[in-house]
């Protein structure tokens, strides 16, 4: 049977719904594991957009190490919008004049949609009994994690569990120092990245505990399910933003400060946060954070700016070539 | 057909030194020598002082000697496997020498990083080989041997393929007159066959040697990439880079080019000791 007229209604319809010109365009360059959260989140948005102006957007998505994407749009790469894992990452844009100076108060919660802390994946059964940062210094005990040098990820264990030593020790930066040190000298292999750590872990079977952002030891349990990985919350970790901004200058010149500031701030609906949290991380949304309060325990969460002053000193101090972290981490 | 009836033409190929030359030059400086330069003035921008002190930390002397002495050792290997398998591949005939002569040049189309992660899979301790070796007490992956492997694959074919054409090129007449004169077959290789592969032979060892200090994306899959211990130079610069410390990758990837520049220079120079010495004979 044969419907011309119904045909053309349809394509009628469809060509009404959709006027060529009204078509968004948003790059949103992240961070290397945030590629999947982004594919389920970005058509949510599109109808949303759809919806509220009538227009179509298209979301094109880079991910890479969150300070090479940095890097790579200082060097050119045209981003509107940067959902990254590291502040300091977006204040090297703010320094090269391509993200506004005060953009941790163009959004809310400090540009932070939703965040996350470094935390444990074990073998099944957690056959080394594994519950807190010092397991990690055990001898029997080998934590794997990528290097803090290359991997922001694993600048937050490492920031995570130096927190936990001063909390532990009463802010005895010697006793913390040591902690880390034997975390870091128990790690057998020092992946470049968050993703490759993961495999050293699950794939090949090394080590006894995974640190990473509890954000991910959901997904892996999940993906490696037939090897019945368990999650296990620390007692205090550091809490990790996940921020995100407006690269003004691109968008300016693209058009699309409009739509990019408006997909940012989208992130905070409930739609959003509702997916976010299915994704195993922590979100501002009290509702939304409440009807996944299971499977997201309680932690005592400490922040860089109480612990360390905030991230330029632990750039100075902790980061920089010869600091804190290298007389640790090199001189083991 | 008288000759002068016969056109005056060029004998080349190519139009004129001048356009052939100049092409080459413009090519050669977009695409080595302009980011060469950038990489030398931004090593430059540091000051000696400075330089020195990034290139002599105990951290980039570590990376340094770990690097240099899993290269040495690849190249040593390759030297020796690279030889016998431009060997095998020029002197018999056998089925499948086709598909062998191909699969050489595997390391050249392979993503680094796919062969990286494929070692790793392969020599970790559940993986095919892995297990056995593990079962010796033979730790590979996340040790300087796993940093050896990932280079000797990396870096094979530059052995095979700068040695297989000169073998094919060399007289076989020579060896025969050799046979009839009574040498024995290991004499014949060591007297007659290796001083004319000697040049290519060098050659070419030096080039994997230089590519093996470069090379990144397999090692960092297999190195376990511990400070002091299993870190390569080219990881090292990559940290540095990722604290936005321009310099220090910079002085790092310097030293990284002056190594090889030397052993290309090295390179030649033994070549054309070699091949002065074979006209001389």
């Amino acid at each position: 049977m044969n419907f011309p007229y119904l045909r053309a209604a349809a394509v009628a319809f469809v060509l009404g719904a959709s006027p060529v010109a009204a078509q968004d365009h948003i790059l949103n360059v992240s961070y290397d594991v945030a590629r999947e959260l982004f594919e389920e989140l970005n058509p949510h948005f599109a109808s949303h957009w759809k919806e509220k102006t009538g227009r179509e957007v298209t979301i094109d998505q880079s991910h890479g190490g969150s300070s090479k994407q940095a890097r790579a749009i200082l060097e050119g790469l045209n981003a509107d919008v940067v959902t990254f894992n590291q502040e300091t990452d977006i204040d090297v844009l703010a320094d090269g004049g391509l993200v506004e100076k005060n953009w941790r108060e163009a959004f809310p919660n400090g540009a932070s949609p939703y965040y996350s802390l470094p935390s444990f994946l074990v073998r099944k059964g957690n056959p080394k009994n594994i519950k807190d940062w010092d397991d990690l210094a055990r001898d029997d005990v080998q934590p794997v994690f990528p290097n803090p040098k290359t991997s922001g990820n694993a600048r937050y264990t490492y920031l995570a569990a130096y927190a936990y030593g001063l909390d532990k020790n009463g802010g005895d930066q010697a006793k913390a120092q040591e902690l880390v040190k034997k975390i870091l000298a128990q790690v057998p292999v020092f992946d470049t990245g968050g993703r490759a750590a993961t495999q050293t872990f699950a794939e090949r079977n090394i080590g006894d505990v995974l640190v990473t952002f509890e954000a991910e030891t959901g997904g892996i349990a999940k993906e490696y399910e037939v090897q019945g990985f368990e999650r296990v919350t620390p007692s205090v970790s550091l809490f990790a933003a996940f921020p995100v901004a407006l690269v003004k200058a691109n968008a300016d010149k693209n058009g699309s400060t409009e739509v990019s500031t408006d997909y940012l701030n989208w992130l905070y609906t409930p739609e959003a946060q509702e997916v976010l949290a299915n994704n195993f991380y922590r979100v501002t949304d009290k509702d939304v954070a409440a009807k996944h309060a299971a499977t997201t325990p309680e932690v005592k969460l400490v922040t860089v700016d109480e612990v360390f002053g905030g991230w330029d000193k632990i750039k100075k101090e902790h980061l920089a070539e010869g600091g804190i972290l290298d007389q640790v981490f090199v001189n083991q | 057909m008288s000759d002068t009836a016969a056109p005056i033409r060029s004998k080349r190929v190519l139009p004129g030194l001048t356009l052939s030359l100049g092409t080459t030059i413009l090519y050669l400086t977009i695409i080595i020598l302009i980011p060469v330069l950038a990489l030398v003035l931004k090593g430059a921008e540091i000051g000696p002082e400075r330089f020195l002190r990034i290139v002599t930390s105990p951290r980039t002397l570590a990376a340094l000697k770990v690097t240099v002495t899993a290269a040495a050792v690849a190249t040593v290997f390759n030297a020796v496997y690279g030889l016998l398998m431009a060997w095998v591949l020029v002197r018999y005939e056998f089925p499948g020498k086709r598909l062998l002569d191909a699969l050489m040049d595997i390391p050249f189309a392979l993503p680094t990083a796919v062969a990286g992660l494929s070692l790793t899979a392969l020599f970790s301790a559940n993986g095919w080989f892995g297990q056995f070796l593990d079962s010796m007490g033979i730790q590979v992956v996340y040790t300087i041997w796993g940093i050896i492997l990932a280079m000797t694959f990396t870096s094979i074919p530059f052995v095979v393929r700068t040695v297989q054409p000169v073998l094919e090129d060399l007289d076989p007449t020579l060896e025969q007159a050799a046979m009839t004169l009574g040498a024995r077959p290991w004499v014949i290789f060591a007297r007659v066959v290796f001083p004319a592969i000697l040049p290519a032979f060098l050659a070419g060892a030096t080039i994997a040697f230089a590519r093996s200090l470069g090379e990144f994306g397999a090692v960092v899959f297999i190195a376990g990439n511990k400070p002091m211990e299993t870190e390569i130079a080219s990881l090292l610069a990559f940290i540095r880079l990722e604290e936005y410390d321009y310099a220090g990758a910079a002085a790092i990837a310097l030293v990284l080019l002056i190594f090889a520049l030397i052993l290309l220079v090295v390179s030649n120079l033994l070549q054309r000791w070699a091949s002065r010495y074979r006209e001389a004979k």
